[in-house]
């Protein structure tokens, strides 16, 4: 017998952090708020230099604080609102609860967190900045972005083969 | 333009708007932060080659794809209206040993010394950009989540695999740059 079907959340959700949990299905214009909160983000991005290669440097070899700052206080201030939704039970505005899906452990976020580490200090990007910095106009880090969209066809190629 | 807007943003400005992201997703429209999956949402859209972990409707997450459409429109933005030219400050320990590989300037974002189409035809260059590319890519789907996902989203939500993964995405950068990446900017 074939499993039934609806397997596509389960299939989705694998070794991903940002998952779709809305139920409701919406039109392609109603994305636009999306983009416009990308669009926010890549300002920040930028305006922080966290998409400089220089302040990578700095932050893997502790000489400046700059960096665990940015990371530190935006943990803090997602910690307060995560807190702040589930205490008071709030809802999307479109009035649908608001679910979090739990993460797994796997042997792939030592691996692989290892690996992208080693991409992280080489290339001066995390996968945000990469399109933030492509948007300064440094368009042959088109070359990295692709590359990494290789990185990731490669390990849905071999994913069954490796530790998870 | 005021002065403060096209200055550096300090950390404790950037940190916290950075921070809002997760609750404004999800209150959007219950979408957990995260960027590195619009990669594969890339994969299953253009190549899916009938593999498992790209078998799936990333129609359904393409409100992921819009995201990352606004990330890059907000680099142009920001680039051309809200920056000065002042070349960036550093450490000054950082620059000398940057001097120590012939990197000397310091104008833009992206060390165009090091970052060129060019350099994509030398060892240093190949090295840094393509194949830490594919570490990037590779990496964050195999560790399930990218800095966005893993170091802001999980921990915001207290998942200890998060916390694991954070901590292994920094060990992994400290080697690289302080063990490795000295002989990469020699080649």
């Amino acid at each position: 017998m074939q499993e039934p079907i609806n397997t596509d959340f389960e299939v989705r959700s694998q070794n991903a952090m940002c998952v779709n949990q809305s139920e409701l299905s919406s039109p392609l214009s109603s994305n636009i708020k999306y983009l416009l909160a990308g669009i926010v983000f890549g300002i920040v991005l930028i305006k922080a230099e966290v998409i400089a290669w220089f302040r990578i440097q700095e932050m893997f070899r502790l000489q400046s604080f700059h960096m665990y700052g940015v990371i530190g206080s935006a943990v803090v201030v997602g910690a307060i609102s995560v807190y702040l939704i589930k205490r008071f039970q709030l809802k999307t505005i479109e009035g649908e609860s608001i679910k979090i899906e739990e993460k797994n452990f796997s042997k792939g976020q030592i691996f692989g967190g290892l690996l992208f580490g080693f991409g992280w200090a080489m290339t001066g990007a995390c996968p945000g900045p990469l399109f933030a910095q492509i948007g300064t106009g440094a368009l042959v880090v088109i070359v990295t972005l692709l590359s990494a969209m290789a990185g990731t066809w490669v390990y849905g190629f071999v994913r069954e083969k490796l530790p998870h | 333009m005021p002065e403060w807007i096209l200055k550096p943003w300090p950390w404790y400005v950037a940190g916290p708007l950075i921070g809002l992201t997760v609750p404004l997703l999800l209150l959007l429209g219950n979408r957990t932060f995260g960027i590195s999956s619009s990669l594969r949402h890339v994969c299953a859209a253009c190549l899916p080659a009938k593999i498992p972990f790209f078998t799936y409707d990333w129609k359904k997450e393409i409100w992921n794809l819009f995201f990352v459409a606004g990330v890059l429109l907000g680099g142009i933005l920001a680039a051309n209206f809200l920056i000065d030219t002042t070349p960036m400050v550093v450490h000054p320990k950082l620059a000398s040993e940057m001097a120590t590989y012939g990197i000397d300037n310091y104008d833009g974002l992206i060390p165009s010394q090091v970052f060129n189409w060019p350099a994509l035809l030398t060892a240093r260059g190949f090295v840094l950009m393509v194949v830490g590319g594919f570490l990037v890519g590779f990496g964050t789907r195999y560790a399930g989540g990218c800095t966005s996902g893993h170091s802001i989203m999980g921990l915001s939500n207290l998942q200890w695999p998060s916390l694991v993964a954070t901590c292994c995405f920094m060990a992994g950068g400290f080697i690289m740059a302080n063990l490795i990446l000295p002989f990469l900017l020699k080649l």
